[in-house]
């Protein structure tokens, strides 16, 4: 999958959960940067992106990311 | 199932219509989203839950103090979700003479807890009981060692049913079920747990906010009375019009296994008290001759309350069933194998609810498990006899269309009623009539059995059970009354309510009668009832007025000392 479809995808994801039609996410994007992207909606968001590519990332990952980007770097050693 | 962000969409739509009931969370883990699924999945089916969630681990501190917020917010429902995995962790921590003694020590905790809350609220109380976990210290061994992780929560969970057995106001929630169902490694994610201390997955919590639902439902009257059956690739497999009794599939034959299993089961829902009717497209003598020939047959036609085979439409003939028992359809479950009459009776008769069983029969069984249909808050020895009850009306409507003049008719019933106050005895069909009489209900206040018992307690409160028997057969405790003093003149009728198939009997009269000469007995002159009108008892909008009591601003007023005794044919037993 190119990097901006997956991006794409991921940005859905962040739309359904979140329920905002608004998200326009990018690489640089950061929990600061959208609303409601707090710590209980990080685990919803999790759970979705996990169910939706069929994968599941390692507790300790779920912490790490400080951006968007970080989190698609995850996904693509898991696909 | 709906999954649970779909359950949390739910939480921006319109709560304003549905029934609002104040619901306190408790969890020694932590339960937000639990809170959202069960917020969401009340939505649908058809409560306001305004829930009050503890602070993280909070239980006791809540719960020992008097002047906690648990209190102050007053819950109609109170859930205690103790987690397996804290479990373990007490577990773990103890001393190793200690183990043996867990599961009785923390039931004696637990009772500690029920019994506080019980001194201080009236609130129901939800409790999940522990999805297993085998800590695998002893391997499959662990059943033979007392001491065990494995073996004390299954104490534990045995315990605790034990316990509720004996504590009407607690009900288990049965989350080892929901485990069992979906399997472990679906109901526990390991990532969210060490992310958020919660225990439940977020795929795992609309089933487990479903089965509280299903709780909070049927302690708020919502429960399931009577299963309407098809036939024909329904009960049995094959069409017994055109293959004959030797060629449908039942027993052992073919895929017979999964509908004789499917039997057994709805034979179990007879025996605990659901009504069995049947309605088919199909020729009456046709379709009843598999019920009284076919050795591999469960149920027999003295299992069904309600034999409908013809060539109508169905919706037609559940409309019947419905009117025969006089029962809401939405409290009938419609099992029909045929997508296409599924959908006409659903788009006709909405309220009545449809499982959409699945094409192959072999799966029919699972799939009706799963949906817990037939969730309820009491069990009583009456519910053992209903469909006997049933079957004796409609004979009594046999014999009715013999007269002409309905007063002969009810003389010829030779009808006797018991009249009692409450006691113990009669208690859990008191509150069972309490929590179901819909229609026939003057005010539908919800008494519960603790209620019942508070009430038999209290001074200035005067109970009222009437049982009805006839030369068909008794038909049991079928009308409630309390009276509550409510000045020294004057007596209010709390509650007047009656069971349906006792109907156009002259019940209302021989209450009226009893009640009548009670108050004047007692020196009280006037009777005030009300009328609160719900979406169900409009049959009774008029009750008052029809049996002379006269229209206030508050109500009706009946003077006893100017009562005339109202005519009936029912004699005190």
């Amino acid at each position: 999958m190119e990097r901006i479809e997956l991006l794409k995808s991921i940005n859905d994801v962040f739309i359904d959960v979140l329920d905002n039609e608004d998200i326009q996410l990018t690489e640089k994007t950061s929990a600061t940067d959208v609303e409601d992207w707090d710590s209980l909606n990080h685990i919803q968001l999790i759970v979705a992106i996990e169910k939706k590519f069929k994968i599941r990332f390692k507790s300790d990952e779920i912490r790490s990311w400080q951006n968007v980007g970080e989190m698609m770097d995850s996904i693509e050693t898991k696909l | 199932m709906k999954d649970f962000f779909e359950l949390k969409r739910n939480l921006k739509k319109d709560f304003s219509h549905l029934r609002s009931i104040k619901v306190a969370l408790l969890g020694d883990t932590a339960t937000q989203f639990l809170s959202v699924a069960l917020r969401g999945a009340g939505f649908d089916g058809g409560f306001d839950l305004q829930i009050w969630e503890a602070d993280f681990d909070q239980i006791e501190l809540q719960v020992f103090d008097p002047s906690a917020e648990l209190y102050t917010f007053a819950p109609d429902v109170i859930i205690l979700f103790e987690s397996a995995h804290k479990l373990v962790s007490k577990y773990s921590k103890l001393k190793p003479e200690a183990y043996s003694s867990f599961a009785d020590d923390q039931l004696s905790k637990i009772d500690k807890l029920v019994t506080r809350i019980s001194e201080q609220l009236t609130a129901k109380i939800i409790f999940y009981n522990f999805a297993e976990i085998n800590d695998s210290v002893f391997g499959n061994y662990a059943n033979k060692i007392e001491s065990s992780f494995l073996f004390q929560l299954r104490k534990l969970n045995y315990n605790l049913m034990v316990y509720a057995t004996g504590n009407p106001g607690l009900h288990i929630c049965d989350l080892s079920t929901v485990q069992n169902r979906v399997g472990k490694g679906v109901f526990f994610q390991s990532s969210v747990y060490v992310n958020t201390e919660m225990v439940l997955s977020i795929e795992v919590l609309p089933a487990v906010a479903a089965q509280t639902i299903d709780i909070v439902g049927a302690l708020y009257g919502r429960f399931k009375k009577c299963l309407v059956l098809d036939l024909d690739n329904t009960l049995w497999g094959g069409v017994i019009g055109d293959d004959g009794i030797e060629n449908i599939q039942l027993g052992s034959l073919g895929i017979g296994k999964a509908f004789t299993e499917l039997q057994y089961w709805i034979k179990k829902l007879k025996n605990r008290g659901i009504i069995l009717a049947v309605c088919s497209k199909n020729t009456e003598s046709v379709a009843k001759e598999p019920f009284g020939k076919h050795p591999d047959m469960v149920l027999h036609l003295d299992d069904i309350a309600v034999f409908i085979a013809n060539w109508e439409n169905k919706v037609d003939n559940i409309r019947q069933v419905q009117s025969i028992l006089n029962i809401g359809f939405d409290s009938m479950v419609f099992l029909d194998d045929n997508p296409f009459e599924r959908n006409i009776v659903r788009e006709n008769i909405p309220e009545l609810t449809i499982p959409e069983l699945p094409e192959d029969p072999a799966e029919y069984l699972e799939y009706l498990y799963a949906l817990n249909l037939f969730e309820t808050v009491s069990f009583s020895n009456e519910d053992k006899e209903r469909t006997k009850l049933y079957q004796l009306e409609a004979q009594r409507a046999d014999v009715q269309r013999s007269f002409t003049n309905e007063d002969d008719f009810l003389k010829s019933l030779n009808m006797v009623s018991l009249v009692e106050s409450f006691n113990k005895f009669n208690t859990p069909r008191v509150a069972q009539l309490s929590q179901r009489s819909n229609q026939f209900n003057l005010r539908t206040v919800r008494y519960t059995e603790p209620d019942i018992e508070a009430l038999s307690r209290s001074g200035d409160v005067y109970t009222f059970s009437f049982t009805l028997e006839d030369k068909f057969g008794d038909n049991g405790l079928i009308c409630v009354v309390i009276l509550k003093k409510e000045n020294k003149e004057t007596l209010f009728v709390d509650t007047w309510l009656m069971s349906c198939r006792v109907l156009k009997r002259g019940m209302e009269h021989f209450v009226l009668n009893t009640i009548a000469s009670f108050a004047a007995e007692k020196g009280f002159s006037w009777l005030h009832g009300e009328y609160i009108a719900t979406p169900k008892n409009a049959m009774v909008k008029d009750h008052y007025k029809n049996l002379g009591f006269e229209q206030k601003k508050d109500g009706y007023v009946l003077n006893i000392n100017t009562y005339a005794t109202r005519p009936n044919h029912i004699n005190k037993k």
